[in-house]
């Protein structure tokens, strides 16, 4: 979650990823960071999220998203 | 049948009562055949191309949740029998030599996989054929006239005919729907619709057929079936809906059409100044027939008690061309997003490209390229989308430039926010606020001089008008009269553009016809939307054998 958190952060360094419950929904991630994040998280956590997962519910919260990438780590 | 036709509001009347007359089972298969008779009038042939999409797209999307179903079922038997087997074994560890056939982890992932895959390829191909339609009705002239070019410049004298294919009212639009639910239906966003008919209802549902919005099945489908009462306060809160719509169109977009008209046939006549008052007057045209049409639209449909997404978030007040792209034709960008630009963007060879550009580029263009790239395809596709010519192909690259410009700029917009500090009063704010929104109609407008024109050479060449024909001084003749509207008509568009910005700042902090609600009693209310209707009918641009002008939007 930790080093999620760092990538969030190298995106927009001015958001609080631990308290932010909206960060699709409240126009903070638009579908460039979106992608930007999908890639890092591919090379960091060995998990694609495909299209299919990028739906604003999975990438509103920092924990929404963690909780994807360990699901589809468990997938793996 | 025309939107601003009284065959249509008779059409909508008639649909509407009897909708709330009949008894309510009968709602969707009256809606359905309302949706079809107002096809019919397009012309038969039009028919056979939506049944065509609806009944490709229907079969994919119930052969891809029959695979579903099945393969869930399957996993969830091997999950069972794994579970058994491995207390099984762990009552009797013998018990594990003694069965040929272990059921595991791996065996399962490898099945469903391979259901997976299934699946995807009946995607596909659902996919494939039915944007085949499209791309033959609508491509095969361009694709030919491209070729014919190309053998012009080698000297060969072989022309290869036209097809000459009249494009279907709103083919576009209802087969991007169409293959949006096939792909949900996919990714497990809902179950397929068994029902044809009432699958076929999603695809024809009369008020958005024409220009959108592009619906997805899970929004639409919620209210689309659901038996309604009849309700005063929702037929009239759609019918407000609807009388504003038609005073954007009317009063406004057809008003102002003759001008712009005038000017872009005859562009040899209109340089400089005039391109600049092109660009302003088809910004205004543009905005208000397709909002217009909007209102018209989700006015009917909630008429009928059936909520469909709002296709637009006031983009002109929007700071820069991404925010107005996505405040503009909305559930047009949505579908671009999340059907060609995500997929593309997590393919396995861009995440590759990605990997490759990260490690040999700097880090910051590293990432960008993939997002660039995809961002392209998408912008190549959004302006096809819009018409198979170059004009609309280099007016959709133009937009992906000037965004990728302002993305590289933004390092120089921080140190710009850092020296200066638009914030520090109210006045400084609102000063740089009118800048960026200033900036961004401009540059908008100056892209869709690639609309007007329709032709990339001759857009430069009047756009390059701007700096050399140095003749604003015709503003203080008679110029501008000579137009095809009159001093009374720049009043009435003047008066009617006002009303527009007014009640566009007063739904910035909610809708207004909310407002409207609670604080104006009905009889106010109600005297309101009669004066407008009454606008609508004496300031409207009718007059002798008038004939409304059709959307723009209609002929994509």
């Amino acid at each position: 979650m930790d080093e999620l958190i760092e990538i969030l952060q190298e995106i927009h360094p001015d958001v609080d990823y631990e308290t932010a419950t909206n960060l699709v929904d409240g126009k903070i991630l638009d579908s460039f960071d979106i992608i930007s994040l999908v890639s890092e998280i591919a090379d960091r956590f060995d998990v694609v999220v495909s299209a299919e997962y990028m739906i604003p519910e999975n990438f509103n919260s920092a924990q929404a998203l963690w909780s994807l990438i360990e699901k589809l780590q468990d997938e793996e | 049948m025309h939107f601003a036709s009284y065959i249509f509001i008779g059409f909508v009347l008639a649909l509407v009562t009897l909708y709330y007359v009949l008894p309510k089972k009968t709602q969707w298969p009256l809606l359905l055949l309302g949706s079809y008779v107002f096809y019919y009038y397009a012309g038969w042939k039009c028919l056979l191309y939506i049944l065509a999409v609806t009944v490709i797209t229907y079969v994919a999307g119930l052969l891809i949740s029959k695979n579903k179903m099945q393969a869930d079922a399957k996993i969830a038997d091997m999950k069972a029998r794994e579970k058994a087997r491995s207390q099984l074994v762990k009552d009797d560890p013998t018990f594990a030599e003694s069965t040929e056939e272990p059921v595991d982890k791996t065996a399962r992932k490898l099945y469903k996989e391979k259901q997976k895959k299934k699946r995807r390829h009946i995607m596909a191909v659902g996919i494939i054929l039915a944007l085949l339609i499209l791309a033959v009705v609508k491509y095969t002239d361009f694709t030919i006239h491209n070729i014919n070019s190309i053998l012009s410049v080698f000297k060969i004298s072989k022309r290869i005919s036209f097809l000459n294919i009249a494009l279907p009212m709103g083919l576009s639009f209802y087969t991007f729907q169409a293959v949006g639910y096939v792909i949900d239906v996919y990714r497990d966003r809902h179950e397929a619709q068994k029902n044809f008919f009432k699958y076929a209802l999603f695809v024809s549902f009369f008020p958005q057929l024409v220009q959108g919005p592009i619906s997805r099945y899970g929004d639409l489908s919620r209210e689309l079936y659901t038996p309604h009462d009849f309700s005063g306060r929702v037929v009239a809160r759609g019918l407000e809906r609807v009388i504003w719509g038609f005073f954007k169109k009317l009063v406004i977009a057809d008003r102002i059409l003759p001008a712009v008209k005038v000017m872009i046939e005859t562009p040899e006549n209109y340089k400089g100044m005039f391109v600049f008052m092109v660009m302003m007057f088809y910004a205004l045209e543009l905005y208000a027939d397709f909002t217009g049409g909007i209102d018209i639209t989700i006015g009917i449909a909630e008429m009928l008690a059936i909520p469909v997404k709002e296709n637009f978030e006031r983009p002109f007040f929007s700071k820069n061309i991404a925010e107005y792209w996505r405040r503009w034709h909305i559930t047009m960008g949505t579908w671009f997003t999340d059907y060609i630009f995500y997929p593309i963007s997590v393919s396995g060879p861009m995440l590759k490209l990605s990997k490759w550009s990260r490690k040999h580029l700097p880090e910051k263009m590293g990432k960008r390229v993939p997002v660039y790239l995809a961002s392209f395809v998408v912008w190549f596709a959004t302006g096809i989308w819009h018409g198979a010519s170059w004009n609309f192909i280099v007016w959709g690259l133009g937009n992906f430039v000037v965004i990728m410009i302002s993305q590289e700029l933004e390092p120089l917009y921080a140190k710009f926010h850092k020296k200066v500090n638009t914030e520090r009063n109210a006045l400084t704010s609102t000063s740089y606020k009118t800048f960026q929104v200033g900036r961004t109609v401009l540059l908008m407008s100056a892209l869709r001089l690639f609309d007007c024109y329709r032709d990339v050479p001759m857009t430069f060449k009047m756009f390059g008008t701007l700096f050399t024909t140095w003749n604003w001084n015709l503003l203080s003749s008679n110029a501008m009269l000579q137009l095809g509207i009159n001093r009374a008509d720049y009043v009435i568009l003047g008066i009617g553009t006002l009303v527009l910005i007014i009640v566009s700042i007063i739904g910035r902090s909610g809708s207004v016809r909310d407002k409207m609600e609670k604080k104006l009693p009905m009889p106010l209310r109600w005297g309101a939307f009669t004066i407008l209707v009454m606008i609508i009918l004496v300031f409207g641009a009718y007059g002798e054998g008038y004939d409304a002008a059709q959307f723009i939007y209609n002929q994509f």
